[in-house]
């Protein structure tokens, strides 16, 4: 593909980006960040989940204030303190999750804040509304009507109108956070269509994306980053996509190869065939066996945690069997689960694990209450301390005393006190959502030591987990996941940062293609 | 074939549809009580109906417009109460000209409405709490601005004339329509200018449809959600005056209870509690409903007990239409 000349010829700087710092309360997101932008360009931006890609755009976008850090805009060094400013500089940002008011009309969306009044200033001018609209539809070849409500459009349309809004605003730089995840290959083709125009008018196009393959399809040059820090910028069509890769992985040796005994049973203990569930998980199968620890790797939004979530019962799936010790199961809400076995520490303990006003015996009695209950129906306080004192001393919670309430405790001590409750529930398989997320680096290695041990007492465990160093350490098996598909199950020996990055970003189609 | 389908489908769950839903019920429910009583059917007690609404009507057209938003407002009732007990104030003690002391009951609502939204757009607090407070409060001074005691309009015929006397009985002899019902259906019909045609009404919506994309687009959040509880509380002032107007004075103890007939009707009107959508036509059938049903059941000898039970069940089915509507 030839790129138009605009921006091979034109190299004039419209944004640069140096030295941006930012830190969240327990994380440097961003270190001496990086970024550039010519006029009539579409720039990737990528790297793994967490690398800072976000963060960094946000700060343009005026959502996040950067800690130290220099934006230059056209040659000028501009200070953008709120949406409303970068609106007015000339930046617009589509986010990931849509910025539409669903209730409206896109007409109504695209001039919100701005309306056409009419001759008496309160008063908005719905007809020229509509027209100015349909204008902007025109330029942009667009098949819109503007009054459509926007609840009625696909998440594609929906895009369109985000673009059209952006548009409207006289927008020298769009960026794009992830555009094409929820859209289907034709209407990709349509998007990246709007875009060529785009560039063409002279627009700078930042272009956020996981799926790599559509980089070349789109991108001029290509800005790598990773844990926050910017690495490298290429000219994408000279680039190869392993290059690329091996750039957002990084090569960090991290440590020691994986202390994980053989894993000595072939007893299956779960199995899940063909598991669907409307667009987020497509013919999910894998197995996993007593003792081992099987790793889910992916981008985000691949549907790791919805297999998690679907197996535990907390969301329905469309179809699918689910066998669990050889028994065909139907599990149709987490108590279910429960009684087969199953438990789930979700990603987010807070919300979803714990009580977080309630002390460490109660949380870990929570899940199997009846086993604490007297034959009167009274909960038994002696029976629940024994246990919360048992589970204290087994996991190694740092606390206090057993009527400290959770949320004194530190990240770690949380997770443990979690594992305890599913220990005291007796379910023998256990899938861990992202469980070392927000747990400090000690304590990560107390974790890491504490599957090992669970898995050596014949506990099945999947551990979804989108630190790829995590996973590779951690894993018998890993099974890699992408946009609902499983897309690869790699043995420990084959697993390697590169194979996990390339399973992970093989779309649907090429996995049709070759399969 | 698919497509027509579609249309249909699309159909049914307009919103268009929810107040056909509405209005259909109201006709049946008045057919329905006129088969089963002769008194039912009669002129004045027609216009009895229509005078019931009037308080409530007024009351939830403001209400529709913070519901809308995705908030509550809990204090109109006593916030009535406050501006009734207000116009009394001006108008008996202080004798002020009636029209001022009007004025100023329709202010004392507004001021507690920017009161509320303030509390909510500025301080952070909850709807549901910040409205709750207001609720006592105004309670509280209703009671202690009157000394515990009713405000009558002896000296000022010319203030319960307002409500009840009748313009339109007067060029048409023979349809004593007091003139309440007018203002009801005035305060409905600018109500529904300020929601579909002006920029109040449309960041009610965007507010309530997805209040983080109005802030992203750079509209000023904070300022509009006070408008709009402002404005609840310049209905719920109309609403006071009306009310003092109607029983020649203004009752301190009267009014608790009445956010709760103003939010039904809302919600049978088909506005959505999570915000987003709504219409004024849809809270005045819904208001109808209500009174309807009390006047018809009232007439039937139902016992009042027995009326607000039927009237929960009203509500709740309501709703539960509306959940099935939007799950096709």
């Amino acid at each position: 593909m030839t790129l138009p000349n605009t921006s091979s010829e034109n190299h004039e700087v419209l944004l640069r980006m140096e030295g941006v710092y930012k830190s969240f309360p327990g994380v440097q997101a961003l270190s001496d960040a990086r970024f550039e932008l010519r006029y009539g360009e579409v720039h990737a931006l990528v790297g793994e989940n967490g690398a800072g890609k976000s963060t960094l755009m946000k700060i343009l976008g005026g959502i996040y204030h950067m800690d130290a850090g220099q934006v230059y805009l056209e040659g000028r060094a501009v200070e953008i303190h709120s949406p409303r400013m970068a609106q007015d500089l000339g930046i617009s940002i589509i986010h990931q999750e849509l910025n539409l008011m669903p209730h409206l009309t896109i007409a109504q969306n695209i001039f919100i804040g701005r309306e056409p009044r009419s001759k008496i200033s309160f008063l908005m001018d719905d007809k020229t509304t509509n027209q100015q609209a349909e204008n902007l539809f025109k330029l942009l070849n667009l098949q819109l009507d503007p009054t459509t409500k926007v609840s009625d459009l696909t998440v594609a349309k929906q895009q369109m109108v985000e673009i059209a809004k952006a548009l409207s605003y006289n927008a020298k730089i769009l960026v794009m956070d992830e555009p094409t995840a929820a859209l289907t290959d034709t209407e990709i083709e349509e998007l990246f269509s709007v875009i060529r125009q785009l560039r063409e008018k002279g627009v700078g196009i930042v272009h956020i994306s996981h799926r790599l393959e559509e980089l070349k399809q789109i991108s001029d040059r290509v800005t790598v980053m990773r844990d926050g820090k910017y690495i490298d910028t290429l000219q994408t069509q000279a680039a190869p996509i392993n290059q690329i890769i091996s750039l957002m992985v990084g090569r960090i040796i991290y440590e020691s190869a994986p202390e994980l005994p053989e894993n000595p049973s072939q007893e299956v203990v779960l199995e899940v065939r063909n598991l669907n569930s409307g667009k987020l998980l497509k013919d999910v199968s894998f197995s996993l066996k007593r003792g081992e620890i099987l790793g889910f790797a992916g981008l985000m939004g691949a549907g790791r945690t919805e297999v998690a979530r679907a197996i535990f019962g907390a969301d329905p799936y469309d179809s699918g069997e689910i066998y669990v010790k050889g028994q065909r199961v139907h599990i149709k809400s987490p108590g279910d689960a429960v009684s087969q076995g199953v438990g789930y520490l979700s990603e987010d303990r807070k919300r979803y694990g714990l009580a977080l006003g309630m002390d460490v015996k109660e949380n870990v009695a929570m899940a199997a209450m009846k086993k604490f209950l007297s034959w009167l129906g009274w909960v038994d306080f002696k029976r629940t301390a024994a246990r919360g004192q048992e589970m204290v001393k087994a996991l190694n919670i740092k606390t206090p005393s057993l009527e400290q309430k959770v949320k004194f405790l530190s990240g770690g001590n949380q997770q443990k006190v979690v594992v305890g409750k599913w220990l005291t529930a007796d379910t023998d398989i256990l899938i861990f959502d992202e469980p070392t997320r927000g747990i400090d680096v000690g304590a990560k290695s107390e974790i890491y030591k504490l599957l090992n041990d669970l898995a050596h007492q014949g506990k099945a465990i999947i551990m979804i987990s989108s630190e790829l160093p995590e996973v590779l350490r951690m894993s018998h098996r890993v099974v890699v996941m992408c946009e609902g598909r499983v897309t690869g199950v790699l043995n420990a020996s084959e697993a390697t940062q590169e194979s996990i990055m390339k399973f992970a970003t093989m779309r649907g189609s090429v996995v049709q293609a070759s399969a | 074939m698919k497509s027509e389908t579609k249309t249909a489908q699309t159909l049914f769950r307009s919103d268009a549809m929810q107040r056909l839903m509405a209005f259909s019920a109201l006709i049946v429910l008045s057919i329905g009580f006129s088969v089963a009583s002769p008194y039912f059917r009669t002129f004045d007690n027609f216009v009895g109906i229509l005078l019931a609404t009037a308080v409530n009507g007024v009351l939830a057209l403001g209400v529709t417009f913070v519901i809308i938003t995705a908030g509550i407002d809990l204090s109109v009732g006593t916030v009535l109460t406050f501006s009734a007990v207000l116009t009394g104030v001006f108008i008996t003690n202080w004798h002020l000209p009636i029209p001022l002391g009007i004025l100023g009951g329709v202010l004392a609502g507004s001021l507690a409405g920017f009161v509320n939204g303030t509390l909510i757009s500025r301080m952070k607090i909850p709807p549901f709490i910040a409205t709750l407070g207001m609720l006592y409060a105004t309670k509280g001074l209703s009671l202690v601005i009157s000394e515990l005691k009713p405000i009558y309009f002896n000296d000022t015929p010319a203030f319960r004339e307002m409500a009840m006397g009748s313009i339109l009985g007067k060029i048409i002899p023979g349809f004593e329509v007091p003139n309440a019902v007018f203002i009801l259906f005035g305060a409905a019909i600018i109500a529904n200018f300020i929601l579909t045609r002006t920029v109040l009404g449309r960041y009610t919506f965007a507010l309530g449809s997805n209040e983080e994309a109005t802030r992203l687009s750079g509209v000023n959040v904070a300022a509009w959600k006070t408008a709009v509880y402002t404005l609840c509380g310049f209905f719920a002032g109309i609403g006071g005056v009306l009310m003092a107007s109607r029983l020649n004075s203004a009752q301190p103890a009267l009014g608790a209870g009445y956010e709760l007939d103003a939010i039904a009707a809302v919600v049978i009107g088909g506005t959505s509690l999570s915000g987003g959508e709504g219409s004024i036509l849809g809270t005045i059938i819904g208001a109808f409903i209500i009174s309807t049903l009390t006047n018809g059941l009232r007439i039937l000898s139902v016992p009042q007990e027995w009326q607000m039970v039927v009237t929960g069940g009203i509500v709740i089915l309501a709703v539960f239409l509306d959940i099935l509507r939007r799950r096709r």
